[in-house]
This record gives structure tokens, C-alpha cells and sequence, in this order.
């Protein structure tokens, strides 16, 4: 049994060396050039341009966030100093239009004083005019009377 | 095939087995091979069929699988890529950033190879293919395939360090201490020895324990034994692309002065 541990001794054997060594390794070497130009090659160009494409994707992406996040701030800041401005216009018109009110009700009101005032004069002159009217028949008929009273009876 | 050698054979496998076996153990056909001749060259036969069939496997998985490559993988693109992606984590891992791109085919090529080789010897009907002499089986059960793997992976890391360093690449053998130079000499010939015999070692015993359960109990209980053969041939595929890939980093490492 030890014939076949006896490189060459006989024919056959486990450890049986011949041709088939160097005819094994051209043909493995053969198969890693067909590998690498069929296998190793292109998919590793498809993965690494994967790979790129994703970077770059996410670095565009990082990029567009932060510009959104920007524009976001920007319009929150124009919203709130239009708020703000709409406040102050609203707070103007209300004072405005109160200021117009209360100005109309003191115009109304002093036209409403003037026009008593007015016709409460013309009622005293009217009334001294009617009592000095009065003043005036009341001598004429005292008089009158008198006149009669004292005419030769 | 002559008589003498049947009957080492059958000898052999009878002191393995503590059972009064008589002849029929010889079908395992241990150590036999169907011999080509090229020229006044053998070779041995059926390492080459099955090794053929095992290439032809990987390139129609190749080949179909790259045909349409699109950035949003789909069915078997997403398969290749996984494995790609699994190779090159392996290579970067071993070799570094720098230098293993360069080496990532060989290191894969390796890795499918082996991958295939001993799946395939474990899973393919091989028997129900009759040849006259030897069987068809797992092409990394032959020790010319993992010598000429081992071989190549002992040129490649000689090379990778060569083509990277130059001659500073023998500093290598000087590092930490000069005292080291024999071991290290020593171990450029314990590396593709241990590599090789690792790999045919485990391939083999897995197929000889399945066949020699198989012949015994036909039914269920080598099913456990074929089970760990699957599972150690993949082991001894990562181990073998992981070793030549550390082996290749080893060389081409620069290290800090």
C-alpha cells in the first residue's frame, strides 16, 4: 500500500503528479481573464457607478434640503413681518375709523347743540315779542277799561 | 491499471473500515484515474470533464447574469452583485485599499472556482456517468488541481510584491529581525504545501466518507456526513481565497520603518 505514496512509482495513485498540473493552472488562469472581463469588470463598474451615483444623488439631495430649509426660514420671516404689518394697518384703521367716529359724533353733537341753542332764542324772542305784545294789549285794555269806566256815564 | 494496484487499494480501505469487507469496497476506486494521453503527457481524464463542467457552470451564470447590467438590479444581477460585493470585502479585507483591485479576479476566480469544484462534487449525479476507469467527482479532490491552485497563488503573491516593492520586496524576509530570513524561506514552500494539501485533504475525506456511509447504508444515514461535506467545502473555499488573499497582502504590505 505504500506504492502510490511513491510519486511516480506506479501508474495511478492519490498522489499521482503528471501534466494535469500545468494544464489545470493555464486553464484556471484562462478562467480568471474570461471571469474578469465577463464578471468581475462590468459589474463592478455598474456597482461602483451605483455607489457614485447614489453619492452624488444624496449630496444634491442635502444640497436641496438645505435650500428649502433656507427659503423655508426666509418665508417665515417675510410672513411674520407681514403679519406684523397687517397688525399695525389694522390697529391704524381702528383707530382711524374711531378717531372718524367720535369726530362725526362731536359734529353732530355741537350741530345739535347750535340748533337748540338756535331755536331756544328764537322762542325768547318770540315769547319777550309775545309778552310785550301782551304787555302792550293789556295797557290798551286797562286803558280802554279806564276810559270807560271814567267816560261820562 | 494493473492487479497490484486493486489490491493496495482494497487493503487500504479495509484497515480504514473495522468491518470484514471483501472486494466490492474496491468500487471505490481510490487513487484511479482515466488517463489521456497527449503526446507522451498523461493526464488525468476526469478532473478535466468535471472541471469543464464546473467552468462551463460559473461562465453560463456569467454570462447570463451580465447580460442586461442595469442600475436597478434585477434577478440575477442582484445574485452577482452579492457575490462581487462579497469577493471584494474578502480582498479588501486581506490585501488593503490600495492593492486589491488588482488582485480581486484572481482572488474571486479562486473562490468560484473552488466554490463550484467542491459543490458540484457534492451535489452533481456523477455516478449515473460511468467511465472506464476513475469517477467523475469534485475536480478539487485531484491533488494536480490545488497543487496548481496553490502554485499559482505562491507566483501571484511573488509577483504582487515583485511588481509593487521591487527589490525592497525581500526585505520582507529581513523583518523584524534577520534572524527570521529561514523561516520565512521555509514558509514560501509550507505555504502552497499547506494550501494544497488542506484543500484536496478535505475534499477527498468528504467524498470518501459520503461514498464509504453511501455503500454501507444506502439510505439516510449519510445524509448528516453530506450535509457537513457541503458545509466544509464552503469553509475550505472561503479559507483557501482568504489565505491567498492574506498571503498576497502579506506581500504586498509596506511596512512602517
Amino acid at each position: 500500500m505504500t506504492s502510490w505514496l511513491l510519486l511516480g512509482a506506479t501508474e495511478g495513485g492519490l498522489f499521482d503528479l503528471d501534466a494535469t498540473l500545468p494544464l489545470m493552472a493555464v486553464q484556471v488562469v484562462l478562467l480568471t481573464l474570461i471571469l474578469n472581463a465577463l464578471f468581475f469588470r462590468p459589474v463592478g463598474r455598474t456597482v461602483e457607478e451605483r455607489e457614485g451615483y447614489i453619492t452624488t444623488s444624496r449630496a444634491d439631495a442635502k444640497q436641496k434640503l438645505a435650500q428649502v430649509l433656507r427659503l423655508q426660514a426666509d418665508l417665515k420671516e417675510q410672513l411674520k413681518d407681514a403679519r406684523k404689518a397687517a397688525q399695525a394697518l389694522i390697529v391704524e384703521a381702528e383707530q382711524e375709523s374711531d378717531q372718524l367716529y367720535r369726530d362725526a359724533i362731536a359734529e353732530a353733537t355741537a350741530s345739535a347743540n347750535a340748533a337748540r341753542e338756535a331755536s331756544r332764542r328764537e322762542l325768547d324772542s318770540q315769547r319777550d315779542g309775545a309778552l310785550g305784545q301782551i304787555q302792550a294789549d293789556a295797557t290798551k285794555l286797562g286803558d280802554l277799561i279806564v276810559d270807560r269806566l271814567l267816560a261820562p256815564q | 491499471m494493473s492487479p497490484p494496484r486493486r489490491l493496495s487499494d482494497t487493503a487500504y480501505l479495509s484497515q480504514m473500515l473495522p468491518l470484514p469487507l471483501a472486494l466490492p469496497l474496491a468500487e471505490l476506486e481510490v487513487g484511479q484515474h482515466l488517463y489521456w494521453h497527449l503526446g507522451n503527457l498523461k493526464i488525468h481524464g476526469q478532473v478535466f470533464l468535471s472541471s469543464w463542467v464546473v467552468i462551463g457552470a460559473l461562465l453560463a451564470l456569467v454570462f447570463v447574469g451580465t447580460r442586461k447590467l442595469e442600475r436597478d438590479p434585477r434577478g440575477l444581477q442582484n445574485f452577482l452583485e452579492f457575490l462581487w460585493d462579497y469577493i471584494r470585502d474578502l480582498a479588501r479585507e486581506q490585501i488593503g485599499e490600495k492593492a486589491y483591485r488588482d488582485w480581486l479576479p484572481f482572488i474571486g476566480t479562486l473562490f468560484l472556482f473552488i466554490f463550484v469544484s467542491n459543490w458540484g462534487g457534492a451535489l452533481l449525479p456523477w455516478k449515473l456517468i460511468s467511465l472506464p476507469h476513475g469517477e467523475l467527482g469534485a475536480p478539487t479532490a485531484d491533488i494536480n488541481t490545488t497543487v496548481a491552485l496553490a502554485l499559482l497563488v505562491s507566483l501571484a503573491y511573488f509577483y504582487a510584491g515583485l511588481s509593487r516593492k521591487g527589490f525592497r520586496y525581500f526585505e520582507y524576509y529581513v523583518e523584524p529581525t534577520p534572524i527570521m530570513v529561514p523561516f520565512k524561506i521555509v514558509e514560501d514552500f509550507t505555504k502552497p504545501l499547506s494550501l494544497s494539501f488542506r484543500l484536496f485533504g478535505n475534499i477527498l475525506a468528504d467524498e470518501l466518507v459520503v461514498a464509504v456511509l453511501a455503500f454501507l447504508v444506502p439510505l439516510v444515514v449519510p445524509l448528516p456526513a453530506m450535509l457537513l461535506g457541503l458545509f466544509t467545502s464552503a469553509i475550505q473555499a472561503l479559507i483557501f481565497a482568504t489565505l491567498a488573499a492574506y498571503y498576497i497582502g502579506e506581500a504586498v504590505h509596506e511596512s512602517h520603518h
